[in-house]
Formats: C-alpha cells, sequence, structure tokens
C-alpha cells in the first residue's frame, strides 16, 4: 500500500484521490495543510476541511535544468491556480520543457500517480500528485 | 530621539576562503570598520552580530575573543539573507531607544558551494523535483516568471540586468569578480533554471562586512566629516498573500518597507541617487525596481532596457556588481550594501563613484520572508 506524499494529498478508500485545503470559516481565504487561526484575517473562528478542485490554470513556472545530484532534469516546477480556489505547486507532466511550449493561464488537470519511484527508508512507496495540461 | 550616523564602515574583499573561519572573517571586518571609525573595540557598548551559518554558535562573542572581550552585551541574529541588516537595525535601534551612544554591527559568512534551497526534508521521500522545486534559482525564477506572465517580460531583458552588475564589478576591487560578461554570454551560460542561467544567479562567497554607529551627540564630539546619516530604517516581515505557501512573496513585504521607508526619511523615490538592492538572481532585481518605486509598475523591463540604473543613469542600480558578481555571503550582504552607499555618499568609490551622490537606499531580501531597507544620507 501506498502513503500520501504531503499531508493534504487524501487517500480515502473506495474513492480517488484528492487534494484538501483548509478554508477559513471567516473570510474564506483557503490554505494547505491544518491549521487553527486564519494568517489573512486572525480569526480563530476554525477552519472547514473542502476538497480542492482537480482543474485549475497554470499560474507561473521555471524549468529546472539544475537539481541536487540523482534528481532527473529537464522538468517544469509549475504554480497551478486551482480552480474554485488554493494554489498548488508541482511538476508539470506530459509537456515539453520548453517556454515556446508553455503558455501561462494554459488550463491543467491534478492526476495521481506513484511518486517517480522514490521509496523511504522502511521501503514504503508514495502516491504523488502532477499537473498534465488538458488539451 | 537621536540621529544615528555610519560613522566608520567597511567590508572585506568578497572571495574563497576555506581556509579561515567566521569569527576570523568577522573579526577582520570589525578592525576595518573600528579604524574607519578612529575608534576601538574598547569604545563599543554593545555589538550586534549577523550570521546564518553558525547561528546557534555564539559567532559575536567568537569574534570578541580575536580583537578584544570587553563584557558589552552582544546579540547574534540570523533573518536569512536579511542577517546583516537585522544586525545593522539592531544596533540602529539601540542608540534610537537611547541605550549607547556607540556600537558595532557586523555581517559574517562562509559559504559552501552549490544549490540553496531545495524543497521540504522532513519525513517520508525527498520532495524536490517531485512537487516542483524548491531551490532557489527556481522559486526566484517563478517569481520572475509572474513578472513576464504580467507585463511580457523577456528572458533577454532579465539577461541583462546581469550585464550591467557584472559590468559594475569590473570597477569594484571588493568585489569577488572584475570580469565583463557580453548579453550574449549571460543568455548562452548553463541554464540553472529558466529563466536564470548560471550568469544570472549570485555568486556563493565568504565574506564579512562592519560598520560602528554613533549618536549624533557622539558624532559631533568626534567630527562629522565622513560620517553618514541613517535617515531610515525599517524591517518587514510578508503580509498574507493569497500563493504565499507555494510562492515566497518577495514583493509585498518590500513594497511595504519601501512605504515605510520613504515616510520615514521624508522623502520620495526620486530623490533617491543610488540603490543597492538585492539581486539575488537576475529576475530578483527586476521586480524591485517598481517594490522600490525606482518606476511604475510594469515599467521594469523600460529602465534596463534604456540604462536608466546603469552607472551613469538616472538612478544607478547596483554599482558594486551586486549579489551578481560581487558576491553573496549571506549575512554580510546587509552590511556590505551599507558600506558600498556610505562610500558613494563619502565620495570615495573612485571609478564607479555616482556622481553627487547625496541620498542612498540599501535593501536586501531574506526569503521566507523579512525585507530590510535603509536610506543613508550624507551629513
Amino acid at each position: 500500500m501506498s502513503l500520501p506524499v504531503v499531508d493534504y494529498l487524501k487517500l480515502p478508500d473506495n474513492e480517488d484521490p484528492y487534494l484538501e485545503g483548509h478554508k477559513c470559516k471567516k473570510c474564506s481565504s483557503i490554505f494547505l495543510g491544518e491549521r487553527n487561526v486564519c494568517s489573512n484575517c486572525f480569526s480563530r473562528e476554525g477552519m472547514e476541511a473542502i476538497k480542492l478542485s482537480n482543474t485549475g490554470k497554470l499560474y507561473s513556472y521555471s524549468i529546472v535544468f539544475r537539481s541536487f545530484p540523482g534528481i532527473d532534469v529537464p522538468y517544469i516546477s509549475a504554480i497551478v491556480d486551482l480552480d474554485g480556489g488554493g494554489t498548488v505547486k508541482g511538476n508539470l507532466i506530459d509537456c515539453d520543457p520548453d517556454p515556446e511550449k508553455i503558455e501561462f493561464d494554459m488550463p491543467v488537470e491534478v492526476v495521481f500517480d506513484d511518486a517517480l519511484g522514490r521509496k523511504d527508508s522502511e521501503g514504503n512507496s508514495y502516491i504523488s500528485y502532477f499537473f498534465k495540461p488538458i488539451s | 530621539m537621536s540621529d544615528v550616523f555610519v560613522l566608520g564602515v567597511d567590508m572585506i574583499k568578497f572571495g574563497r576562503f576555506p581556509d579561515r573561519s567566521v569569527p576570523d572573517l568577522g573579526a577582520e571586518a570589525a578592525l576595518l570598520a573600528l579604524d574607519d571609525a578612529g575608534l576601538t573595540i574598547d569604545n563599543m557598548e554593545a555589538f550586534y552580530c549577523g550570521n546564518l551559518g553558525q547561528a546557534n554558535a555564539m559567532v559575536g562573542q567568537r569574534i570578541l575573543q580575536e580583537i578584544g572581550q570587553t563584557g558589552i552585551p552582544v546579540v547574534n541574529c540570523s533573518n536569512a539573507c536579511a542577517t546583516g541588516a537585522t544586525a545593522f537595525r539592531e544596533a540602529w535601534t539601540s542608540i534610537k531607544a537611547g541605550l549607547y551612544d556607540v556600537v558595532l554591527a557586523v555581517g559574517v559568512e562562509q559559504m559552501g558551494a552549490g544549490l540553496l534551497g531545495g524543497t521540504g526534508g522532513g519525513a517520508g521521500i525527498p520532495k524536490e523535483g517531485l512537487l516542483g522545486s524548491g531551490t532557489m534559482p527556481a522559486v526566484f525564477a517563478e517569481a520572475g516568471m509572474e513578472h513576464s506572465r504580467q507585463y511580457g517580460t523577456t528572458f533577454e531583458q532579465f539577461a541583462k540586468i546581469s550585464v550591467k552588475n557584472h559590468h559594475h564589478s569590473t570597477m569594484n576591487p571588493k568585489a569577488r569578480y572584475q570580469i565583463e560578461t557580453p548579453l550574449d554570454e549571460v543568455m548562452n551560460a548553463e541554464m540553472i533554471s529558466y529563466p536564470n542561467t548560471k550568469l544570472m544567479c549570485s555568486v556563493n562567497v565568504d565574506g564579512a562586512a562592519a560598520a560602528v554607529l554613533v549618536s549624533e551627540k557622539k558624532a559631533k564630539e568626534l567630527g562629522m566629516g565622513r560620517a553618514v546619516r541613517v535617515k531610515a530604517s525599517v524591517l518587514t516581515s510578508d503580509p498574507y498573500q493569497e500563493r504565499d505557501l507555494v510562492m515566497p512573496d518577495v514583493n509585498s513585504c518590500t513594497r511595504k518597507a519601501a512605504k515605510e521607508a520613504y515616510e520615514m526619511a521624508g522623502i520620495g523615490a526620486d530623490d533617491v541617487d543610488l540603490v543597492e538592492l538585492h539581486d539575488c538572481f537576475a529576475t530578483a532585481e527586476m521586480l524591485h525596481y517598481e517594490n522600490l518605486g525606482l518606476c511604475e509598475d510594469g515599467g521594469a523591463g523600460r529602465l534596463i532596457d534604456e540604462g536608466e540604473v546603469e552607472l551613469g543613469g538616472r538612478v544607478p542600480v547596483n554599482v558594486s556588481g551586486g549579489l551578481l558578481s560581487k558576491g553573496h555571503p549571506l549575512g554580510a550582504t546587509g552590511i556590505a550594501n551599507i558600506y558600498e552607499v556610505c562610500t558613494h555618499l563619502r565620495g570615495e568609490a573612485g571609478e564607479r563613484q555616482v556622481e553627487n551622490a547625496k541620498i542612498g537606499l540599501t535593501h536586501v531580501i531574506g526569503l521566507g520572508s523579512a525585507c530590510g531597507i535603509h536610506i543613508l544620507e550624507k551629513a
């Protein structure tokens, strides 16, 4: 059985994986990960766990050609604004790492797959999320 | 509250000193600044020391063990790349508060080689290259591409910033490099994180810089001849932005700090004769032209295209060579840029002197984020 790569990736039984946000009950700001107090409006009224959309638009990116040893390059590091709120960073896949081929606001979907074969020290495998262009 | 003056300030030539220690580098800068002020360590009433790499290792006290253990209070501080500016500001604050008349601030760093940053450690598996990149070149590339998205800023325009700063550094003997880098060389250098090539990334170096700050009373007593007035000292953290958690924000904290600094100094951006800003990457410098009000929003590309930010232009930026060529020893940077501006205000910058410089601004960003701005004026 695989584990989620980050706390905000949820792997429910008998349901599709999804990304989870926490939405301020007062000002509706959306955060990744749990928290008690809203850092935007300072409200302590609480946070509501919400399912983030699995579609969004490319906000910004970089094409990474030099990374740490053992990490395959090039790849596209992408910042995606999800439809309905929340911003997430991840790898943009199935897209040429060429600025001519990457357009701001291009629609993408969030897909879930094995975490590039990476395993932890106990041999556990992980599920990660990726962005894929919607043609 | 007393005005605060820089009476002595200096930096060591930035470079690679693997055989020396952090306290040793800091001690050299401290002695240079004391000599510049015509004072000695036993005149200092307090010492504010900035260092990142050995933040838990009492660097300030170890510097005093090399230059004089007088028993004064030592505050060691770390605030990412705003560390030096934070130490300087703590020194300034102590004089403003009326606690002391003469204090020392030192920023010092010894750097490793290679990429800084990276996406998360923590439990599980490494996230770098899996959930995008957390390396500094990529993070600042993404911030630059946000500017491209808004204003159509091009790879070539970003690259021109690096050409400019490398050119400036040929006139600065204390810079790590004194090498011209023509535009085609910058653009064809190894691509690190598009649009930042290797020549558009700051240089990891070892370095140290120091300043002696005094109250107005003390400045008058010791002679105002080469003193520089600190007209504004501002430190901010990053106000909430909706993309904060995935896109560290260097813009809103700079805009907030700039606004507060201009108000404190009672001047506008048009009154500034030279700027040393945080060009950790070429993409970052582009953002700060607008963040510091050197031009209107969307005008940054034009500023670099038309040479307004070159030596001899309307408002020269990073005539020291900047972090891109002078080098970026993290904890030292925020005092080294104060040294640069003071040197121009004193008319002692030689070949790279900004003519008739009366007011200068220094700016640093520590990612996470902290912004430090100082406005300095010829006394």
